[in-house]
């Protein structure tokens, strides 16, 4: 599904990434962890294809469809609403039945109350819930997560807990943490950046 | 309705209910039209005739739709929304053509209070002069947005989008007022067709490498 070798980043004249290697077959959750400024974003964006190597070859198995991408903002707009916001991203994404499927992921993920209203009046944690739904909504084959327990709350991390065994079943995963002890279990692929 | 004409209505309906919601942009533009066509009333010698009030109003139409583009893609920097946008499957000229349509109505939405205002003003517009503001909003839009995506992606874009859009708007304003006061108007709005056609076709294709890494 991915395979990395010799994948290096630069922006201008400072390397985000340097020489990562590693292999990641269907169905495989890998587990990235580092300190900040590791590389570990960087790693991310190339892999979601929101950003290219400098050097080294990049194969990701997947279409833009397919990938559902969680990064460190929520990707939505802030003056409209949970519904329309994942609304939007449905028609892009061409997702079939999609008020049922919005209507069940705002459901599943604790938004459905808060569906008409502007995201600019939601907490961190449910813009957090709100980001998840976003990047789950077209069902896509290859799920990667940046940091994705960040702001959620203690049920809010038990749901993710959830989906991301759920998931882990039949999809494949890349998730990024500094909290790895949550994903462990579930991980077939460490990478430790430095 | 097409796979593209649908993502573009989508995108271009999300701009128009974002700014019926918030107001940034129309009511600036307004504000700031009726301004300039109130300076340049008093600014202009009564001697100076019509032809000079036909320039300032093309002043008047290009600031103000530079007002604008300045706030085009705020709502996708904020939040990094356009990351979202590009991640999804659809044709990426589709964001472009969106925000073109978005702009284009805003623009229209102005000129609606402003010719008539500069009809009041100053002199009544020649129907081949309503043509040449129909095509010059065209190219207008279509280079602003691919521009303003352009200085979105820098720190510097409050300087880059007027450094680089205002030379290209210049053939717009040659065509506009030309289509005015030439008595060859028919050419100069052949001309703004011509300008519209090229650069409409180069800012869709361009559109995607300004995008991406």
């Amino acid at each position: 599904m991915i395979r990395a070798d010799g994948v290096e980043k630069r922006y201008g004249r400072a390397w985000a990434l340097r020489r990562v290697s590693f292999e990641l077959n269907e169905g495989e959750l890998l587990l990235v962890t580092g300190a900040n400024g590791s590389g570990k974003t960087t790693l991310l964006r190339l892999i979601a294809g929101l950003a290219s190597p400098t050097h080294g070859s990049l194969t990701v198995g997947a279409t833009r469809g397919d990938v559902g991408y969680l990064g460190h903002e929520a990707l939505v707009y802030r003056d409209l609403t949970g519904f329309e916001n994942l609304d939007l991203y449905g028609r892009l994404y061409r997702v079939r039945e999609r008020p049922e499927r919005i209507g069940m992921l705002l459901e599943r993920f604790g938004l459905w109350d808060a569906r008409s209203e502007r995201v600019s009046t939601y907490s961190r944690g449910m813009v957090q819930r709100l980001a998840l739904c976003r990047a789950l909504l077209h069902d896509p084959t290859l799920l990667v997560l940046d940091e994705p327990f960040t702001a959620l709350d203690e049920s809010g991390a038990a749901l993710l807990d959830r989906e991301l065994a759920t998931r882990s079943e039949n999809k494949t995963l890349v998730v990024s943490t500094h909290d790895p002890d949550r994903v462990a279990g579930l991980a077939t692929r460490r990478l430790a950046l430095a | 309705m097409s796979a593209y004409a649908a993502d573009v209505a989508a995108l271009a309906r999300k701009d128009l209910r974002l700014e019926l919601r918030t107001r940034e942009t129309l009511p600036a533009m307004l504000l700031f039209v009726v301004s300039t066509l109130v300076v340049f009333h008093f600014a202009l010698p009564p001697r100076a005739g019509r032809d000079a009030a036909y320039g300032l109003l093309w002043v008047a139409l290009v600031f103000t739709a530079l007002l604008g583009l300045g706030r085009a893609w705020v709502p996708e920097r904020d939040g990094g929304v356009l990351d979202g946008l590009v991640l999804a499957p659809c044709d990426r000229s589709a964001i472009w053509l969106g925000k073109t349509v978005a702009i284009l109505a805003f623009l229209v939405g102005v000129e609606v209070i402003a010719l008539p205002a500069f009809a009041l003003f100053f002199a009544p517009l020649p129907g081949r002069s309503l043509g040449g503001v129909a095509l010059a909003d065209i190219g207008i839009c279509a280079v602003g947005s691919l521009i303003s995506a352009m200085a979105g992606a820098g720190r510097t874009r409050e300087l880059t989008l007027p450094l680089l859009f205002l030379p290209l708007a210049i053939p717009l304003v040659v065509g506009g007022v030309g289509a005015t006061i030439s008595p060859h108007g028919a050419h100069y709005l052949l001309f703004l067709v011509l300008y519209d056609v090229v650069f409409s076709i180069l800012s869709w294709a361009a559109f995607e490498y300004v995008v991406t890494e």
